[in-house]
Parts: structure tokens; sequence; C-alpha cells
């Protein structure tokens, strides 16, 4: 191992309400190592790095910084100590540009103590020039999609320069290229000495990337050990305490009559002429670069967004979808990719969010009959494997994957027959995504359709029926995923 | 085991706010033994009647992410029609159909220009602070309309089950208010869209007709309030009512709301209105000058705010 221990935490315990979280933890980062930590969803390995970096306190053990006990107090501390952490979140002030982001806190200023514009704007520029990205520095963040966003937080990290460097999922919702710049700087940043701790669902990454790697599970540390040591079937079995037969579980579902018909579909400068079809018992992958209009498509057919032309056919009935109230009705689903912002309540409890878009069945001339909602969320926390203390714990205490599998409970609570999963294994473990696979599988073995948006290629390729890749708001191209490798995918979401 | 420990959560932080009713109602009673005698504390709740079910709607609107300034004078307006109906011969009953309504109207006139419009609820309801006491002048004339039937004015001086009446309602209210919130759609709808609008709009909840429903209601139960307002004093004023926003708005956070939106309680705001009633009403009895009055208070109301974010704090 090259240099020295800079960060050793001992005999870590972390008890939640009802949850322990971490259960005697022990944990070592070397000078210049990237350290894997890997585990199944809601297996604490948010739950650590929080400690590290000051957002949780610890209820009992010790952290040793370069030799020295720390206690750390505040994220603001753990930043003093030259502690950098990028959340699984994102925590970016939307309403700033991405320098003024960058440099929040630590602005440049000139001798009367007022920010010096110009100067965050050349810093800003220097710093996405290191990474060889592309982004305004004075785009607002609003404005950008969720990979810029991530992008823009590791830059804020970076450019801190920082002794430790904590990555939470960072590249869940980076595209290959984007990802390969990151791994870059990661490079760059352990010849400098950094010690960094990288979470990731992404087992191939982390043989790219990792140098050691720590599987935890139930909050405790199974194994620590160098990377050249295991391999994936190793980390899984570690991960999951059992074997994972199929990757992409096969299926026999029938394919059947129309469900969905989308013609014309037309957003002036987001969707162009978009027309496809859907059948019951069917997979349809939509793939595509980010901002290639997937997402987009998804919300107008939902009715989020309003469209300017086009008919979209359910069932062979024409609907005019003007609300998600409207899609709802119609049968459609819609799983969005950003489970934070979109698809939760987080001060309410599991129970609540599960039952949202169904609370009418599971309520009498408006009165919420308590305990059939009750069993409600029950049937599908079991069913869908969600790591939760009971129906009544709030989503904002859930680990990040768990989240995600409340808002997939909530649309299969409330019995659609069309689903659009944007991104559905976002930031899921191994074991979790299988889960989903499979219930995937179930669905449409109940002759329910489904439109899985998703951005990794093996996933679409290994689940879909038919595949469309999306370019420029357009339908760029249909292929059978039974003949086609990744390399053609991806050539045809570039146009080229 | 994990739902036991949610309500004792959920239960603590009311039992701080409760504990400082308990502590205030000591403050004054040793002050001045009169404070703790039946007929102050039926007074207090009397006094405080008004307050706490305009807090009511408050609740509601600001659990879903609002807030109403235009309350006080929607009263005002409510209180001076139905005075002029009954005034005119209109029977109690219409009279006091015609005084909610008109305060329901001018509510959901603020949830259309919230919804449809998308303006600040800020600036919406401002907006209507001003209409509705410009109406309230404009129907009088700037004066009062007094003198009123025994049986209108048992709204505020009646007793039932020997309760006093405006006291009764308060207490039916939240009893109704709670159970809406609490196990109703609209009550759960109203959390969902103050915590998260988006969510809850791809959730399929049309969350414009829910938004001029809670601002209805809140305009109704001014309404309402005004009529026992006007019992009470056995007067309508144009001027009445000026402020009460804010003691609304003061009930509802002592109350442990959130001015964010998505969380609160009818309990707590309950609370927050008792302790905001018998403050004032300690602070007359022990003598204490309105000027120093004002100053308690606000100092109160910063107060429980802060123990309230303290406890929610760090994990
Ligand atoms: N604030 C909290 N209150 C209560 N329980 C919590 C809290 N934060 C985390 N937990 C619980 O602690 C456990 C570990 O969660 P953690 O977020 O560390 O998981 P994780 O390994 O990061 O999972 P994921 O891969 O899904 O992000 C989970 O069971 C979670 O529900
Ligand atoms: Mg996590």
């Amino acid at each position: 191992m090259p240099g020295k221990i800079i960060l050793e935490m001992r005999h870590i315990c972390k008890k939640f309400p009802g949850v322990v979280a971490l259960d005697d933890v022990d944990f070592q980062l070397y000078e210049g190592e990237v350290h894997v930590l890997l585990g199944e969803n809601g297996a604490g390995k948010s739950t650590l790095i929080k400690i590290i970096s000051g957002a949780y306190s610890k209820s009992s053990g010790a952290m040793i910084l370069e030799g020295i006990p720390a206690d750390i107090q505040s994220p603001g501390h753990a930043l003093e100590l030259g502690i950098g952490t990028i959340y699984q979140e994102l925590n970016l002030v939307s309403q700033l540009t991405v320098a003024e982001n960058i440099f929040l806190g630590r602005e440049p200023v000139n001798k009367l103590g007022i920010i010096d514009s110009r100067q965050v704007i050349r810093n800003a520029r220097n710093v996405l020039a290191a990474l060889k990205v592309e982004i305004d520095p004075q785009a607002r963040v609003v404005d950008l999609g969720i990979a810029q966003q991530q992008i823009v937080e590791i830059l804020k990290a970076i450019s801190m320069q920082m002794k430790i460097l904590i990555l939470d999922e960072p590249t869940s919702a980076l595209t290959r290229q984007e990802i390969e710049k990151l791994f870059d700087t990661i490079r760059q940043l352990k010849e400098k000495g950094v010690g960094i701790i990288y979470i990731s669902h992404r087992i191939e990454e982390i043989f790219e990337i990792g140098d050691r790697v720590t599987v935890l599970r139930d909050g405790r540390v199974v194994r620590t050990s160098s990377i050249d040591a295991v391999d994936s079937s190793d980390l899984i079995r570690l991960m999951v305490a059992r074997e994972l037969k199929e990757h992409f579980p096969k299926r026999k579902a029938m394919i059947g009559a129309e469900a969905l018909r989308v013609e014309h579909l037309t957003r002036t400068d987001v969707l162009d002429d978009i027309n496809f079809a859907l059948q019951k018992g069917e997979i349809l992958g939509i793939t595509g670069l980010m901002g290639s209009g997937r997402t987009e498509l998804a919300r107008a057919i939902f009715g989020v967004d309003g469209i300017d032309s086009g008919n979209i056919y359910v069932n062979g009935k024409k609907w005019v979808i003007d609300s998600p109230r409207k899609a709802i009705e119609a049968g459609l689903g819609y799983m969005t990719e950003d489970r934070k912002l979109q698809g939760l309540i987080l001060k309410l409890s599991v129970s609540k969010n599960i039952s949202l878009p169904s609370l009418d069945r599971v309520s009498n001339l408006g009165i919420i009959m308590t305990d059939s909602e009750q069993q409600l969320a029950k049937r599908y926390i079991q069913e869908l494997q969600i790591k939760t203390t009971g129906p009544d714990q709030l989503v904002q205490s859930l680990s990040g994957g768990n989240q995600q599998k409340v808002v997939i409970a909530k649309w299969l609570a409330c019995q659609s027959d069309i689903f659009i999963f944007d991104e559905p294994t976002r930031g899921i473990d191994v074991a979790a995504k299988v889960e989903i696979y499979q219930l995937m599988n179930q669905l449409v073995a109940r002759g329910a359709s489904i439109i899985m948006i998703s951005s990794e290629l093996p996933e679409v390729i290994g689940m879909s029926d038919r595949i469309l890749v999306m370019c420029h708001g357009r339908i760029n191209g249909e292929f059978d995923p039974s003949n086609i490798l990744q390399e053609e995918l991806l050539k045809c979401g570039l146009g080229i | 085991m994990l739902l036991k420990d949610k309500m004792a959560l959920n239960y603590k932080r009311q039992l701080g706010t409760l504990l400082g009713l308990i502590a205030l109602i000591g403050i004054f009673w040793i002050s001045t033994p009169y404070f703790l005698t039946v007929s102050n504390l039926l007074n207090i709740t009397r006094q405080t009647s008004i307050n706490a079910i305009i807090a009511i709607g408050m609740t509601f609107v600001i659990i879903s992410g609002g807030i109403d300034l235009s309350v006080g004078s929607i009263l005002a307006f409510a209180g001076v029609v139905t005075a002029g109906s009954l005034s005119a011969g209109v029977p109690i009953f219409f009279a006091i159909i015609i005084g909610m309504l008109l305060g329901f109207f001018c509510g959901a006139v603020n949830g259309l220009l919230i919804a449809w419009g998308h303006l600040p609820p800020f600036i919406s309801t401002l907006g209507m602070m001003s209409i509705a006491r410009g109406g309230a002048l404009l129907f009088t004339g700037g004066r009062p309309i007094s003198g009123f039937s025994q049986s209108f004015r048992v709204f505020a001086e009646g007793r039932f089950l020997s309760v006093p009446m405006p006291v009764f309602i308060m207490i039916l209210l939240y009893i109704l208010g709670h159970f809406i919130l609490t196990r109703t759609k609209l009550g759960r709808y109203t959390y969902a869209m103050g915590g998260n609008e988006e969510a809850a709009v791809l959730s399929g909840i049309h969350v414009k007709l829910y938004k001029l429903f809670i601002y209805g209601i809140s305009g109704m139960l001014s309404g309402l309030a005004a009529i026992i307002l006007t019992a009470r004093l056995n007067s309508a004023q144009p001027i009445a009512g000026i402020m009460y926003e804010l003691d609304a708005i003061a009930a509802t956070v002592i109350g442990g709301t959130s001015l964010m939106g998505g969380e609160g309680t009818l309990l707590g705001t309950l609370i927050g209105a008792l302790i905001m009633g018998v403050l004032r009403n300690g602070l007359n009895i022990m003598g204490v000058s309105s000027f120093i009055q004002q100053t308690i208070i606000g100092a109160v109301i910063i107060t429980a705010v802060l123990i309230d974010m303290m406890l929610k704090k760090r994990k």
C-alpha cells in the first residue's frame, strides 16, 4: 500500500431509533488510495461517510485523522480538516450559476470585501478546463441536467484541494464519457496523495478505479481486501450472502394487443414527430444520450408538459392527456428519474408515499381507511423487500436505494397497466436490481406493458423486447435486442 | 416499535409547547391568584376562540405550503355583510350563511389566483387583505352596524352544556379539523403538496383544485369567526380584525407548523392559540402596559420557534 494511514475509524456504532445502521465498524484509509465501500441498499455506506463528513454524529467509537483523535462536529468542521464530500443527493443552490456554486462560501473578494465575480468566473473556468468539462460557468444550475449538476458538485469538491475526498455514488447519473473524465480526475488526485472513499453500485467500475474494497452488510464490515484479491462474484457473494442467479432473468410473456400508441407527438424544440406503439406484455427500452429527449417524451405522454401536436391512444382509445391525473386515469404510471425532487414527499412516511396516487383505493367517501392503507404498504414493503423499520418510517430516513423502491411501490400499488420507468435501477444494488428486473417480468407476464428509459446499455439490451434510440428529440432507430451490440446503440444515439 | 418512536417524537414536540403553556399558567397563577379562577379560564378560552378558529384555516394553508394574510380583512367584510343582512331583516340562519359564503368566496378567489394565476400566496392574499377591507368600508360607509336580537347574540353569549358557545364551536371545529387533516384525502393532500408540490402533481393529485378549497376554507372560517365576534360585541366594525392574520400565523408556528410547509398539527395550533390567549389575559390582569405586552408576545413567538427548531436539528 502506498503512503501512510490518513484516516482510521475504530469500533464505530451508529444507532437510529429502531435501527442499528453501523455496528462496530473498523475502517482505514491510506494516502493516495481509492477505497471502495460496497454493500446492499441500506447496508450503512452513506451513514458511515456521513459520520466522517460530520453530517451525523456517531453513537460510539473513535476516529483518528492523521494520527490525532478527531471529533468532527459539523460538515463545516470536516471541510476545515480537509475532508470533502459529494453526497448521494445533490446539494447545489439551483438559482446560482455554476461558478457561484463551485466557490460558494469561498468567494474571492476585493479590498472592500465585495465579491470579485470576474475572478469567480475565471477560477471556475480553470477548474472546468482542468477536467476538460464543457459547461458554461455562467449557466444557472437549474438549467442543467442531472448529470451536469453532478459534475458541478464533483468540481466543487475537487476545487477545495482536500486531503480526503468522499464520493457517494457519483456516477449513477453520468454517461460513459463523463465517467471517464471523472476517473481521470480521480487518478490525478491519487497522484497528489489524496485519500478517496468511493461508493458505487456498479461493480465493473470498482475494478477500474479501486485499490481496496470494504464490504458492508447490515451495518457490519464483512471483509476488507485488496481489489486484486477478489473478483466480482466474490464481492456479490459477500454483499448479499447468497448466490445471484441470472443477471437478466428471462421471461415468458405473451406479446398481446396494442396498449399504447403515440402518433406525431411534437413539442417545439424538444420532441420532433415521435411515433411508436407499445404492446401488452412488452418491455420497450428507450435509450439515448442525456438530453436526447427521453425524459421529455415520458413527461409529455404522462401529461406533465403540454404538447404542441400529436395523438395518444391507450388500448385503442384516443386520450387527451393534459395532466398526470388524466394519465393515471388512463392506466399509466410514471416513475421519475429524480426521486427526491419529483417522486417522493420526504417528510411523509413510507406508507403515505406508497398510497399517494391510489388513495381512492384505500378510502371511502374521502376518509382514509388506515388499516387498508397500512396493509397496502406492508404488502409492497414485503414484495420489494424495502429495508425499513415499518410503514410509518419517514421516507427521508431511508437509504437512497430504498427510497427508489418506495417510488416503484407507489406505482405498483396504483395498479397501472402501462408503466414508464425512467432509470429504474439508478442507485440500486446488484441484488435489488435483479429483483426489480424480475418484478418487471412479473408485470408484463400479467399483461402490463413497460417503457423503460435507461442509460445502462447492458440493461436495455438484457431487458427489452424492442429498443428505441433517441437523439435530438427524435427517434433515431429501432433495434431488436437479440442481435445488437452496445456500440451500435451508442452510435445511433450520437446520430452517426 | 417504530410507530411508538415516531409518535413519541411527534408528541414530544407538542409536549414541549404544552409544557410551555402550563408553565405560563403557573407563572400567572403565582402572580395573581385570580388568574386561575373558573370565570377567568372561561374568559381566556372565550377570548382565544376567535383566533383559534381562524388559525385552523391558517394551519391548513401553511401546511399546504402557503400563507393567508387576508383573514383579518375577510373577517371584517363578512362581519359587516352579515350584520347588514340582519339589519335588513334577513333571517339569522341565512345571514350567517351569507357571511360564511362571502368568506369562502374571498378565500376561493385567493386560491384561484394562486393555483391558476401562479401568484405567490403572499402577494395574492396581501391584495385580498386590502380588497376585503375596502369592501367592508364601502359596505358600511365606514360606520359600524350595531344592535342585534338576543337570538343572534346567542353565538357569543349562549352556553351549551354550560360551555360558552364560542368555545363549544371552537372545540367542535378542532375535532373536525383534526379528523380532516389526519384521516381524509383532503388532509393527506394538504401535507403532500406542502411537502413536495411537484411530486404531488405527478402522483395525480389535482393540486389546483385542492388549493382553491383550502384557501376557501380559510376564508370561510374567518366568516364564522366574524359572526362570533359580531355577536359578542353586538356590533360589526369595518375596521375589525386588524392584525388577526399575524395572531393566527403566530398560533400556528408556535404550535410547531413549519412555514416551509409539509408538516404541522392542529393540536399544536390549539396550544399555540391558548399560549397567546393566556399571555394576553395574564399580562392584562397583572396590569402590564400594552406596550410591554407587545414586546413580550413577540419574544415568546421567537423563543417558541427557536426551541422547536433546536429540537428538530442534528441527528
Ligand atoms: N436519519 C435516519 N434515521 C433513521 N434511520 C436512518 C437514517 N439514516 C439512515 N437510516 C437507516 O440506516 C440504514 C443504513 O442506511 P444508509 O443510508 O447508510 O444505507 P446505504 O448503504 O447508503 O444504502 P444505499 O445504497 O441505498 O444508498 C438504513 O436502514 C436506513 O434506513
Ligand atoms: Mg447511500
